[in-house]
């Protein structure tokens, strides 16, 4: 068998997304992610228990406030329509956090041993979706309790499932690229993720949104997202295909850009982290 | 024989201060310092010494370094702190990258520049051998495949399901220990791990280290443990301040790099700007110069009388002080110490030169000492001043040979050579 040759030089100008070699280090990219799934809740009493206890709260607390007290109209019973818009955010808002925070917090592992640096932010991107699968089953429960079946259209779900992944990864990227460099976005994510949210179609329908701001407003890839779960699973009004193409679009130049921003610096961060 | 590692004209730069415009603060505080005209009062002599590393606020941690490694040898990498042991090794791990040079690795690369590299507190022993296995470039097979023997060689079968944080850190440090050595690659690059856990587990890295070193493997082993790269390594590189020094036996690399680090009172007009290592320093009376009597070979006369002449500032009037010295070899085994009696210092802003003498019968080689000046009263609490790696010397063979009446001195009779064996007339 021939004998690999490593060489190690100055990086070059020429790009490459290099994404055989992720490949090939998948193993490691499983245990990582499997280290964070594994590893959360241990030493909780509750321990998974959480994963459904907090968007349960959460929705609870969005009834009472949006519902009660402020009135919001919606199609569907309040809970699950809060519920079906929670989960894709909740995933979404804790990934981005989690990938933000991937490499300066794997700092010990980078200036210690090489391995694709997109490894990290990938192996986050898989944490929550543990999560996630937990509250279908809580999701499924409450549907059965305000007696509402899925129509045909939940076999879209898995489409709307992985266009909130790639969302979270495309910004994440960007996000924990430019955190090593400037610890500034570390700070300012959780502010931002608590604004996004009110961006999104969450505690609102859709429809309270003004017709003549919805093509902004689609510009927040999450709007798509979230219009697409609630369909998929409650059958609600379909989404407006233009705005989850609009959403797509962006999505898309937002991950290609931080992928190659990504790829260009990450040869520095051991040197800057 | 085939080449395994080659290192062709290899430079890394780091810039120095910030990396990036900083923090408001920092701008407003050098802003607010250039101002105010506050610059340091005296230059860092470390800082003069690396004058020459220095660039357009640039920093050369390795300039143009060049060797080849063949297969199956074992090199060893030692070097001062800052000497650029370090960088070469991110450089070679593909931690970080060169800004000019090449290295071209032929075969499977296994860096160890810590041990237990990600593991995780929270997690089970065997759940962390295949973390960290897959993160040192193992495939979860190959772990698997392993796990038993990495357990066998940590010694921890009974808390292989316990969490890691309930580890005590030998054991954390025995199961890094035993991932890294069941990792089989071609080519091995160990930095000072050995540096940690009990003798008999060091004794047992050692022991591997040599097993892999026989296996025609080809290791890198960086190190300030001379004892142990003598044992391990043929052939040694010494780095100093980012360049090579020297690339050849080790024998003769361990004295270079000896030698390299003692202090000569020729080299340096004055000692007052030599770094001293030890913290609480007072120097109210310091060292100017100091000087060993020694023939144009450096050695001491062959009866084994050490004269040191040195030459004391005083900055007050102060109380009466002493001086002790500890004697070292060349890989820093400290081998005796000395006390003076109580003595004069020099008036105030005043010099004085002092004439101390000792005799220590010493095995032939390469020594050196540590020296310091301290309050006479104060029991050796109050410290004036001290310093190490100063007066070199050597002992030359046929000093001993006069004596003893052989004509050698293995290494392992020790550094003392006893009183002489009489024998006693009843």
């Amino acid at each position: 068998m021939a004998k690999p040759i490593t060489i190690v030089e100055p990086p070059k100008g020429a790009f490459s997304l290099n994404l055989q070699e992720v490949w090939a280090y998948r193993d490691l990219l499983l245990l990582m992610a499997w280290r964070d799934i594994s590893a959360r809740f241990r030493q909780s009493v509750i321990g998974y228990g959480w994963a459904i206890l907090r968007p349960l709260m959460t929705a609870a607390i969005f009834t009472l406030v949006f519902s009660y007290i402020l009135k919001t109209k919606t199609e569907v019973p309040y809970p699950i329509f809060a519920f079906a818009g929670l989960m894709p955010w909740l995933y979404f808002s804790s990934t981005l956090a989690g990938v933000t925070t991937s490499i300066v917090g794997g700092a010990a592992l980078m200036t210690k041993v090489y391995f694709p640096r997109l490894v990290l932010p990938l192996a986050k991107v898989a944490v929550g979706l543990v999560e996630l699968g937990l509250q279908f089953l809580v999701l499924a429960g409450l549907m059965v309790l305000y007696q509402y079946a899925p129509g045909w259209q939940i076999v879209m779900l898995p489409v709307f499932v992985a266009i909130t992944v790639v969302t979270a990864l495309a910004f994440g990227i960007w996000l924990t690229a430019l955190n090593v460099k400037y610890r500034d976005v570390g700070m300012a994510v959780p502010f931002l993720i608590q604004t996004w949210m009110y961006l999104c179609p969450i505690v609102y329908p859709m429809q309270m949104v003004p017709e003549r701001f919805r093509g902004i407003y689609a510009l927040n890839p999450m709007v798509g997202v979230i219009e697409g779960f609630r369909w998929s699973l409650l059958g609600t009004e379909a989404p407006d295909w233009t705005m989850v193409g609009i959403s797509l679009v962006v999505m898309l130049v937002v991950l290609l850009s931080g992928l190659v921003y990504f790829r260009r610096v990450e040869t520095t961060f051991a040197d800057i982290i | 024989m085939a080449t395994a590692i080659k290192i062709e004209s290899l430079s890394k730069r780091y810039r120095l201060g910030l990396t990036h415009a900083g923090s408001v603060r920092e701008l407003a505080n050098r802003a607010l310092g250039r101002l105010l005209g506050r610059s340091k009062p005296f230059a860092d002599p470390a800082a003069i010494a690396e004058a020459d590393r220095v660039e357009d606020g640039h920093f050369w941690a390795l300039r143009d370094v060049n060797f080849t490694i063949n297969e199956g040898e074992v090199l060893g990498i030692i070097g001062k702190n800052g000497a650029g042991k370090s960088t070469l090794l991110k450089l070679l791990s593909r931690i970080t990258y060169p800004t000019a040079g090449r290295v071209e690795m032929h075969g499977r690369v296994a860096s160890l520049l810590e041990v237990g590299t990600g593991f995780h507190p929270e997690l089970t022993g065997r759940e962390n051998v295949y973390l960290n296995g897959t993160i040192l470039g193992m495939t979860r097979k190959e772990v698997t495949r392993q796990l038993d023997a990495i357990v066998d060689f940590a010694g921890i079968e009974k808390f292989l399901d316990t969490p890691v944080k309930r580890y005590s850190s030998g054991m954390t440090v025995r199961l890094g220990f035993a991932v890294a050595a069941h990792l089989d690659p071609e080519i091995l690059i160990v930095d000072e791990v050995l540096a940690v856990g009990d003798v008999e587990f060091q004794n047992r890295c050692l022991g591997k280290m040599q097993s892999v070193a026989e296996s025609g493997k080809t290791v890198l082993f960086v190190s300030h443990n001379l004892a142990s790269i003598r044992t391990l390594t043929s052939r040694t590189v010494v780095l100093s301040k980012g360049q090579l020094l020297f690339d050849g036996p080790t024998a003769e690399g361990v004295a270079k790099y000896v030698s390299e680090n003692v202090v000569r009172s020729e080299h340096v007009g004055s000692l007052e700007n030599v770094p001293r290592a030890a913290g609480s320093l007072d120097r109210q009376l310091e060292f100017v110069e100091l000087d060993v009597e020694s023939d144009d070979e450096g050695c001491i006369p062959s009866d084994g009388t050490f004269s040191l002449r040195m030459r004391l500032r005083a900055k007050e009037s102060l109380e009466p002080f002493r001086v002790g010295m500890t004697v070292f070899s060349e890989d820093k085994t400290a081998v005796g110490s000395t006390f003076s009696g109580t003595l004069d210092p020099p008036n105030a802003d005043d010099e004085r030169v002092f004439e101390l003498r000792s005799r220590f019968r010493l095995g032939p080689g390469r020594y050196h000492c540590a020296i310091t000046i301290f309050n006479a009263r104060s029991g050796g609490r109050l410290c004036h001043d001290s310093l190490d790696d100063v007066l070199p010397f050597d002992v030359s063979l046929e000093s001993i040979t006069e004596r003893t009446g052989r004509g050698d001195w293995s290494p392992s009779w020790g550094f003392l050579e006893l009183d002489a064996l009489e024998s006693v007339d009843n």
